[in-house]
C-alpha cells in the first residue's frame, strides 16, 4: 500500500504575500491608475479515492495565483497570472493598465469608499492545521473505511464508485489603493462514499453521502458516512415512474437548498438592477408565506460561508433577506448597491479576474418546529424528492421544471421509490406555497435548509 | 466527490449563480453544416517548440522527470505541460464594462500502477518543483524503479485548426467591435428588447505531453466564443433569449457568416418569442427534436454512459451491452474529434494520442466505448483518443469530443406532420445524466406544441426526462437534415469542464416525459 508523507505546500515565497499585494497596488498607481485592487490566492489540496478496497487515485498539489483590477477614473480592467517572477508581475500590471483604455466610462464603477472597508476581528475559527495532520496511510484508511461500511451494510450493495477523503487549505490576501490590506486562511476536510446497489434483475442505483468540516475533529466517522450512503442508495432500488398529478411535494434538506439558491439568484443585485429577476422591484413586498424567513450571515464562527471581509474588503455581516415572507434586503456588492441607490451588504465575491460578483455567506432558511416525520405524516398522497436532475429554472420568468427522483408518500409514510419524473411550477407561487418547514436545519455547506413541504407543483410522469 | 452527475451546459450571461457552474440556456443552430472529412497533413515536427523556447526545457530534462516519476515503479508515467492565455470582454447596458486577460501555466505529473493513479502538479515550471511533483506522484507505486523508454517519438499529427497567437493589442479593438455590434443589433431587433449582454472570450492553450512509453505530442489549441443574452419586457411580461457560437477558430471567423449580428438577432428573436409562450404540457407524449444543439440528447442519453471508465467499473447502465440493440435501426451515433475547427475537436487528446472518429451505435447496435490510455490497457481495447482533462491540475479521463447522429431519410416536414399531439423542441439549455440508472434530462428553452400535424403555439421552457438505454429505441423517424451546434457546449464530469460539440438531424421520439405545468390534455386539439 502506498503511503504519503505530506510535504506539499508551496515553496516559501521570498516576499510576504501581503507585501506583494500592496506592492502590486503601488505599481498600478505608479503606472497611472486612479484606483487599484490586488488579490493573491494560495492553496494546497490532497485527495484520495479508494474503490473496492484498492487505492484508485492519490493527488497532492499546491498552487497560487494573483490578480489585479485597475481603474482609470471610471474605466476598469483586470488581469491575472500564475507567474510570480518579477517580469511576470510587471507584465500583468502593464496589461491591466493597457486594457483599461478600451473599456467604457461607467459612472457607477470603483472600489468601496475608505469608510466602508474593514475586517471582522477575533478568531473566526476558519483554519485548523489538523486537516493535514493525518499521516498518508491514515487518510487512505478514512476513504477505505467509508467505502467498506457501505459495502458491508447490505448484500445488495454490489459495486461502488468509491470512498474518498479530501483535505485542502487556502489563503487569500486582498489589498487596495484606499489602504486596505487583509488576509485569511481557511481549511477543509471531507469524507464521502458513493455505493451502487443492484436488484436481482440487474437494475442499478447509486447515491452518496458525505461529511465536511473545517477541522478533523468535527468530521463524522467514516463508518457513519458509509452507512448513510448505503441506506440512501438501497431505498432507491426498484424505483418506478409516477402518474402525472398535482400533489404536495416534500424537499429533503439537501434538495431544499436548491430553493434557497433560486431565492439567492432572485435577490442577487446584479439580476435586480437589470430587471432580470422576478424579485426585482419587490423590496418591502410580500414574496413568500409568513413562515418563510431567510438569513445571510457571513459572520458565524467556523461557518462554511464565513470570512472576515468580502471580495472587495468590506466586512461581512448578517443580513435578513426575507422576514416572515417580506423581502427585506437584496444581496449587494459596491457596484450593484450604487446602481440601486442602496448600501453594499458585504456580499462581493471575487475571482482572480473580471468585476466582482455576488456570493452568499452562511445562507439559510429559518427552521420551523415540526420534525420531518411529522411533516410527512400529514400527507395522504405526495412526492418526497431526494434528488434533482438538470437545471430547468428560468430566473427571469420564475418558470421552474426539473427532473426528479425520490420516494412516494402514501398515507403519511414514505413507501416506494420513484424516478424519471419532473416537478414543475413557477417560483413566484412556489415561495408562497412553502406550506410547512421542519426543524432539521443543519449546515453541510454554506447554504442550508430544513425539510420543506410545497403545494401546488405539477409532478410529471406517466 | 459528492455527486457523480454529468452535465452539459451553455453559459447564460443572465443566469448568475452563487456557485459554479453557472446555469445554462442557449443556442439554436440555424446554419447548415456538413460534416467534412478530416483534412490530414503532417506538421513539421520542429515547428512547435513552445515549452523548449519559453522555459528552456531540454529533452534530457524530460527524461529526468519521467525517471523520477517511475522511481517507485509503476506501469506508466506522463507529464502534461500547459500554458494558457485568455481574454474576455463583456458589453452590458451598452458599455464595455469588463475586460480581462490572464495567464496560467503549470505541469501535471501522473504515475499509473495497475488501476492506481498518483497525481501531482505544480504551477512553477522550475526543475526542482517538477521533480518534486514527480516524486509525489510516484508515491502511488511501491516497487523497484522502472526505466522509461529511451527516446521520444512524435507521431504525425493533424492540423484541424489555425495556429493563432496569444491576443495582441491590435486585436483587442476588433474584439471590442464584436461585442458592441452585437449589443446594437440586439437592441435594433425590437424595441421590447430592454437588456443586452454580449461577451467575447478566447484562449490559446499550448500543451506538451510526454510519456514513459515514448509519447511526445505538442499542440496549440485556440478556442473562441461569442455569447449574446437578451431580456425582452412588456408591461406584463419578461422573457429571455440567448445565443452564441464559435469553435477552434481565429478572430476572422466572427467577421464572416457567424458575425455579431447573427448571434444578436437569434438571441433577440428567442426573447420576443418567449413573451407569448404558453404553459408546457405535462406527461408522456410524442417529441420531435429539431436539428443541431438538441443533439445534447445524445450526449446525455448515451454518450456519458459509453465512456469506458464507467463500463470498466460496471457502474454504467450500458455496461455489458456491446453488440446489443440500444436504439432503433435508423440511429447511428458517432463521436468524432477530427472535425476541422469544431469546439470539441483536438489534434491530439490530453494524453498525446491522436483523436479519431469512433462509431458508438451503428444502425441501433451498440458498437464501442470511448477510451483513454488507462481504460484501454485495463479493458484490452483500443485507445480511441478520448483522454481529456480540464487543465494541468486534473487527471485525464474518457470524455466526448463532437457527438452526433448521422442523417436519415425522412423529410423534416413529414416528421412534424406525423405527430397528432406532442411538442417540437428546437433549442435547449443544458442536460444532465445519472449514468448508473441511466436517467437523463435536458431542458428545452424554445419549443412549440404540435397539434394535428401542425406546429402551433410556443411553449414555456420545460425539462424532458427519459431513460438512456431505451430512449433511442423509440426513435421512429430520422430526418435528412443533420446539423452541428454553433459551438457553445461545455461538458462537466467529476468537476472537470471541457468544450464539446453535439449534433443531430430532426428526429421523432414516440414517447418521452415532458415536465410542464398544464393540466392533462382536455382533448382540445384539432384534428
Amino acid at each position: 500500500m502506498p503511503s504519503s508523507q505530506l510535504e506539499t505546500g508551496n515553496p516559501k515565497l521570498e516576499t510576504d504575500l501581503r507585501e506583494l499585494a500592496q506592492d502590486i497596488v503601488r505599481r498600478a498607481m505608479y503606472g497611472g491608475a486612479t484606483a487599484a485592487e490586488c488579490v493573491v490566492r494560495e492553496g494546497d489540496e490532497f485527495s484520495t479515492l479508494v474503490r473496492l478496497g484498492q487505492v484508485e487515485t492519490l493527488k497532492e498539489a499546491g498552487s497560487r495565483s494573483i490578480g489585479v483590477r485597475v481603474f482609470f477614473g471610471q474605466r476598469a480592467a483586470s488581469t491575472y497570472s500564475s507567474d510570480f517572477s518579477s517580469e511576470g508581475l510587471d507584465r500583468m500590471v502593464k496589461s491591466a493598465l493597457e486594457l483599461a483604455k478600451i473599456t467604457s466610462e461607467d459612472p457607477f464603477g470603483g472600489i468601496p469608499e475608505t469608510s466602508q472597508l474593514g475586517s471582522l476581528t477575533g478568531d473566526l475559527a476558519l483554519y485548523h492545521e489538523d486537516v493535514y495532520s493525518l499521516p498518508g496511510a491514515e487518510r487512505i484508511e478514512y476513504a477505505r473505511r467509508a467505502e467498506k461500511a457501505a459495502l458491508d451494510f447490505d448484500p445488495r450493495i454490489k459495486n461502488s464508485e468509491g470512498g474518498s477523503f479530501d483535505a485542502a487549505t487556502g489563503r487569500k490576501v486582498l489589498a487596495n489603493s484606499h489602504g486596505f490590506v487583509g488576509e485569511y486562511r481557511r481549511s477543509y476536510c471531507s469524507v464521502a462514499a458513493v455505493p451502487i446497489a443492484q436488484t436481482e434483475n440487474g437494475a442499478m442505483q447509486r447515491d452518496y453521502w458525505f461529511s465536511v468540516a473545517r477541522t478533523l475533529k468535527k468530521l463524522d466517522q467514516p463508518e457513519q458516512v458509509g452507512k448513510i450512503a448505503a441506506q440512501r442508495t438501497l431505498r432507491r432500488l426498484g424505483a418506478r415512474k409516477a402518474k402525472t398529478a398535482q400533489v404536495p411535494v416534500v424537499f429533503d434538506p439537501m434538495v431544499a437548498t436548491s430553493i434557497l439558491d433560486h431565492i439567492f439568484e432572485g435577490v442577487n443585485g446584479d439580476s435586480v438592477y437589470r430587471g432580470a429577476s422576478f424579485l426585482a422591484g419587490k423590496l418591502g413586498e410580500k414574496i413568500a408565506g409568513d413562515n418563510v424567513s431567510v438569513i445571510d450571515d457571513g459572520t458565524i464562527v467556523g461557518g462554511f460561508g464565513t470570512s472576515p471581509f468580502d471580495g472587495e474588503g468590506v466586512p461581512t455581516r448578517r443580513t435578513v433577506v426575507i422576514e416572515n415572507g417580506v423581502l427585506k434586503s437584496y444581496l449587494l456588492n459596491t457596484y450593484t448597491a450604487k446602481k440601486l441607490g442602496l448600501q453594499t451588504t458585504g456580499s462581493a465575491s471575487r475571482g482572480l479576474a473580471g468585476t466582482p460578483g455576488i456570493g452568499p455567506g452562511n445562507y439559510f432558511l429559518q427552521a420551523g418546529t415540526k420534525s420531518p416525520e411529522d411533516l410527512i405524516s400529514g400527507i395522504k398522497d405526495g412526492l418526497y424528492v431526494t434528488e434533482f436532475l438538470g437545471m430547468g429554472v428560468n430566473l427571469v420568468t420564475g418558470d421552474y421544471s426539473r427532473g426528479a427522483s425520490g420516494l412516494w408518500i402514501s398515507g403519511g409514510e414514505l413507501t416506494y421509490p420513484v424516478e424519471e419524473i419532473t416537478v414543475a411550477g413557477n417560483l413566484k407561487d412556489l415561495f408562497f406555497n412553502i406550506s410547512e418547514i421542519a426543524n432539521d436545519l443543519e449546515f453541510r455547506g454554506s447554504i442550508a435548509s430544513p425539510t420543506i413541504r410545497v403545494d401546488g407543483l405539477t409532478v410529471g410522469g406517466e | 466527490m459528492t455527486s457523480d452527475h454529468r452535465h452539459i451546459s451553455a453559459v447564460d450571461v443572465f443566469a448568475l449563480s452563487c456557485r459554479p457552474p453557472g446555469l445554462v440556456w442557449d443556442n439554436e443552430a440555424t446554419a447548415q453544416m456538413s460534416l467534412p472529412a478530416a483534412r490530414r497533413h503532417l506538421i513539421d515536427v520542429d515547428r512547435q517548440r513552445f515549452f523548449f523556447d519559453h522555459y528552456g526545457l531540454a529533452e534530457r530534462d524530460l527524461e529526468r522527470y519521467l525517471a523520477a516519476a517511475l522511481s517507485a515503479g509503476g506501469d506508466y508515467a506522463d507529464l502534461y505541460f500547459e500554458y494558457l492565455s485568455s481574454t474576455a470582454l463583456m458589453v452590458d447596458e451598452s458599455m464595455v464594462k469588463s475586460a480581462s486577460q490572464g495567464i496560467s501555466a503549470g505541469c501535471g505529473v501522473r504515475v499509473v500502477s495497475g488501476e492506481r493513479t498518483g497525481y501531482a502538479y505544480t504551477d512553477d515550471l522550475s526543475s526542482d518543483r517538477i521533480l518534486h511533483a514527480a516524486r509525489t506522484a510516484a508515491l502511488i507505486a511501491s516497487a523497484p524503479a522502472k526505466t522509461p523508454v529511451a527516446g521520444f517519438r512524435q507521431k504525425p499529427a493533424r492540423s484541424l485548426y489555425p495556429v493563432t497567437l496569444p491576443s495582441v493589442d491590435a486585436e483587442i479593438t476588433a474584439k471590442v467591435e464584436l461585442v458592441t455590434r452585437a449589443d446594437k443589433a440586439a437592441r435594433a431587433y425590437d424595441p421590447r428588447i430592454k437588456e443586452v449582454r454580449a461577451s467575447y472570450a478566447d484562449e490559446l492553450r499550448n500543451i506538451l505531453v510526454i510519456g514513459s512509453d515514448g509519447t511526445f505530442a505538442e499542440d496549440s489549441q485556440p478556442l473562441a466564443r461569442m455569447n449574446v443574452g437578451c431580456i425582452a419586457k412588456t408591461e406584463s411580461n419578461s422573457a429571455r433569449g440567448n445565443s452564441g457560437g464559435g469553435g477552434r477558430v481565429a478572430l476572422d471567423f466572427f467577421f464572416g457568416d457567424k458575425n455579431p449580428e447573427f448571434f444578436a438577432k437569434e438571441a433577440a428573436r428567442q426573447a420576443i418569442l418567449q413573451l407569448d409562450a404558453r404553459e408546457a404540457p405535462a406527461g408522456e407524449m410524442e417529441v420531435v427534436l429539431g436539428p443541431g444543439w438538441p443533439g445534447v440528447l445524445l450526449h446525455e442519453a448515451v454518450g456519458h454512459g459509453l465512456e469506458a471508465d464507467f463500463n470498466r467499473k460496471k457502474t454504467s447502465a450500458f455496461a455489458g451491452l456491446i453488440g446489443k440493440r440500444v436504439a432503433s435501426e435508423g440511429c447511428t451515433v458517432i463521436d468524432n474529434g477530427t472535425m476541422p475547427w469544431r469546439r470539441g475537436s483536438l489534434n491530439v487528446d490530453d494524453e498525446g494520442a491522436p483523436t479519431q472518429e469512433t462509431v458508438l451505435i451503428e444502425k441501433g447496435i451498440l458498437k464501442g466505448y470511448l477510451s483513454d490510455k488507462l481504460s484501454a490497457r485495463l479493458m484490452g481495447i483500443a485507445d480511441t483518443g478520448n483522454g481529456r482533462r480540464e487543465s494541468y491540475e486534473h487527471i485525464p479521463m474518457p470524455r466526448m469530443t463532437n457527438t452526433y447522429m448521422l442523417a436519415g431519410q425522412d423529410n423534416p416536414e413529414d416528421i412534424i406532420r406525423s405527430v397528432k399531439h406532442g411538442i417540437y423542441a428546437v433549442n435547449f439549455g443544458g442536460g444532465q445524466v445519472d449514468i448508473t440508472n441511466g436517467k437523463f434530462v435536458f431542458s428545452a428553452s424554445e419549443a412549440y406544441m404540435i397539434e394535428g400535424g401542425q406546429i402551433t403555439a410556443p411553449i414555456k421552457g420545460a425539462t424532458l426526462i427519459g431513460n438512456g438505454p431505451d430512449v433511442l429505441t423509440r426513435v421512429s423517424m430520422v430526418g435528412n437534415d443533420l446539423k452541428l451546434d454553433e459551438g457553445v457546449g461545455t461538458c462537466g464530469k467529476d468537476g472537470q469542464a471541457v468544450p464539446v460539440g453535439v449534433g443531430i438531424p430532426t428526429i421523432k421520439i414516440d414517447r418521452l416525459t415532458v415536465g410542464g405545468t398544464a393540466k392533462k390534455d382536455p382533448g382540445g386539439f384539432m384534428q
